[in-house]
């Protein structure tokens, strides 16, 4: 009797998938940042369409529409973050000399017109989120159609910014088995999917290798306030002890490390909110030794120190 | 069946008092699960394994953030507070991730079975297939640290009607599959001797922190309401607190220093006896177990 259960495929040294290795974070050769110093501050804003329809297969995203169709109060509580919670951030990043990274549904691009303007007059740096939050990756998608979503979400967002995309974040980071082959035979040059691990690693595909970087999940606004039903003065000091021992760990084991912040329009941009978000900021920027770069800077810094193979 | 019939009703109030070593109040033990999830594991097992179609990137990584930083920083928080602490070990992480369970034996933690995989669940097995999961998460764990398992949790708290049953064939002394107590307590098997050790889901940091999403220090304040509360009760009754822990929930960064703020307020006190399971298990077995079946047979014969 040996059932499908009983066997162990993958059962040996390493992860059960070719991707990557296990490494862990503070085994891995230090990385020093520009001017030495510790925390890399890498602020990501997603710019999100949730549509009106969007299917709850194979499931439903986080921040997806949740009551019945059509769900107005969702829907329209999403597009508060396009209109004006959105516009409040860049005046706090502003007022600090910040600049994020955004991360963008290429509907955003027609669905808000003028928004990505604004953003590019400011240097942000832009990532390619996929389409829309209606079209999430998975294996039920022929690879051709998958194909078709990743660069038509690069090729929009390129040509409205006059820049090339190098970054991807798969909506809700949704994944087939083909989509880190398709991101690297598309020419990214990093993906913000996985969430094991506080620094940058080497990921390989059949087409390339892509930088992973850690984008943050678990201190995100979106799991801390929206999904935990946290208070401002809850998150604020989540992120804080998130901050303090991250700079820590850089000290002790001289290596800088990544703080990554997740800043969504519609949670952070309400007026109950923006001001944490802007006290947040100024604590991290005043707390000691902290570069403030877009994601791709960070990959940049990152690759410069791999060993050459 | 109505009830799983692994104990019967003694409720504490006229219990024999359990003494701990030095007379300690409290035995507090640390079990942090050390897992291994598979990206792609088999269907049919009684429930799904993953919330999302394979490959499900995000909650796949979410457990590897664990192996990667979690579980060294939950090690240096236990070694710089002196608490060993005993493993509910995947045994598939011995070929896996060999770098983590060797760092466990240098830290002298214990290691006892926690199945073979967290995707690999007993639910619906035959006791035979029981019995090959259990037969190979004890062999491969003991060839890999070169020390006995005395322990059991099944794997992500699934069961069978009769999987307790097969546990002392293998050696298992304890289970912490069933959280009935704040002290250890016989368990009535076919043939052999087991007891279970108590364990915790109400305070797990899985739960709290999670699924319910609290702050890293309220659950801290929950860790250590437990323990004044136990060290108080445990002047007239030895009694057993056990701290679950995950090294992807706890071991993140914006939650870790909680840990060392409970570890702190627990080794500030003076009677407490911080111990690994099997040693819990070994005490009460020497010290406690006869005598407690004894009253268990007498205050049943008192019984109308």
């Amino acid at each position: 009797m040996t059932s499908a259960r009983l066997t162990y495929p993958h059962r040996g040294l390493g992860l059960d998938h070719d991707w990557f290795s296990h490494k862990p974070t503070h085994k891995r050769a230090p990385i020093t940042w520009p001017g030495g110093k510790r925390i890399a501050l890498w602020i990501t804003v997603p710019l999100e369409f949730f549509p009106l329809d969007a299917p709850a297969q194979p499931f439903r995203p986080l921040g997806g529409l949740p009551l019945g169709y059509p769900d107005l109060w969702n829907y329209s509580g999403r597009d508060y973050g396009a209109r004006i919670g959105i516009y409040r951030i860049i005046s706090v990043l502003d007022r600090l000399g910040l600049r994020a990274t955004a991360a963008v549904n290429s509907t955003v691009i027609t669905q808000y017109p003028r928004l990505i303007d604004e953003l590019a007059q400011r240097k942000w740096e832009f990532l390619a989120n996929g389409v829309d939050m209606g079209r999430v990756h998975h294996g039920g998608l022929k690879v051709e159609d998958e194909r078709g979503l990743i660069r038509t979400a690069q090729e929009t967002l390129a040509q409205a910014t006059g820049a090339p995309v190098l970054g991807w974040h798969s909506p809700a980071r949704s994944h087939s088995h083909n989509t880190l082959t398709l991101l690297a035979e598309c020419g990214f040059e990093y993906v913000t999917d996985w969430a094991n691990d506080d620094m940058p690693y080497m990921v390989t595909t059949t087409a390339g290798g892509l930088c992973a970087m850690p984008l943050t999940y678990e201190w995100s606004d979106r799991v801390l306030l929206v999904q935990h039903s946290l208070t401002v003065e809850d998150y604020e000091a989540q992120v804080m002890q998130a901050f303090e021992r991250l700079n820590e760990e850089a000290g002790h084991y001289g290596s800088g490390r990544i703080l990554s912040l997740s800043v969504s329009p519609w949670i952070l941009g309400y007026p109950h909110r923006i001001a944490t978000l802007a006290r947040v900021l100024t604590r991290i920027m005043g707390g000691g030794s902290v570069w403030h770069a877009t994601g791709m800077e960070i990959v940049a810094a990152f690759k410069s120190q791999l060993p050459k193979s | 069946m109505r009830d799983p019939a692994r104990y019967d009703y003694f409720p504490l109030v006229d219990r024999p008092r359990i003494r701990w070593p030095n007379d300690a109040r409290i035995a507090f033990w640390v079990c942090p699960n050390i897992e291994f999830y598979e990206l792609n594991p088999p269907d049919g097992q009684g429930r799904p394994i993953w919330p999302r179609p394979y490959p499900d990137v995000l909650n796949y990584s979410l457990r590897d953030y664990g192996n990667r930083s979690g579980v060294w920083r939950v090690m240096e928080a236990l070694e710089r507070f002196g608490v060993r602490a005993s493993v509910s070990l995947n045994a598939a992480m011995c070929d896996h991730m060999p770098d983590i369970v060797d760092e466990c034996v240098r830290l002298k933690w214990e290691l006892f079975s926690h199945g073979i995989y967290n995707t690999r669940l007993i639910y619906g097995m035959s006791e035979s297939e029981v019995r090959e999961v259990i037969g190979d998460s004890v062999r491969t764990i003991v060839r890999h640290s070169g020390r006995s398992v005395a322990g059991w949790l099944a794997p992500a708290l699934s069961s069978t009607e009769t999987f307790l049953d097969l546990l002392p064939e293998f050696g298992i002394k304890y289970t912490v599959d069933m959280v009935p107590d704040d002290q250890p307590i016989p368990i009535k098997v076919r043939s052999g001797k087991l007891i279970a050790i108590p364990y915790s889901t109400e305070i797990n940091d899985i739960r709290i922190m999670g699924v319910r999403g609290y702050p890293s220090d309220r659950w801290a304040a929950m860790l250590k309401a437990s323990f004044d509360q136990l060290y108080r009760e445990g002047e007239e009754n030895g009694m057993v607190l056990c701290m679950p822990l995950h090294p992807f929930v706890v071991g993140q960064p914006h939650r870790i220093a909680a840990l060392h703020d409970v570890l702190r307020h627990v080794t500030s006190h003076q009677d407490v006896w911080l111990a690994t399971a099997v040693e819990i298990a070994d005490w009460y077995l020497a010290h406690h177990y006869d005598e407690a079946i004894r009253y268990q047979v007498s205050a049943t014969a008192r019984r109308p």
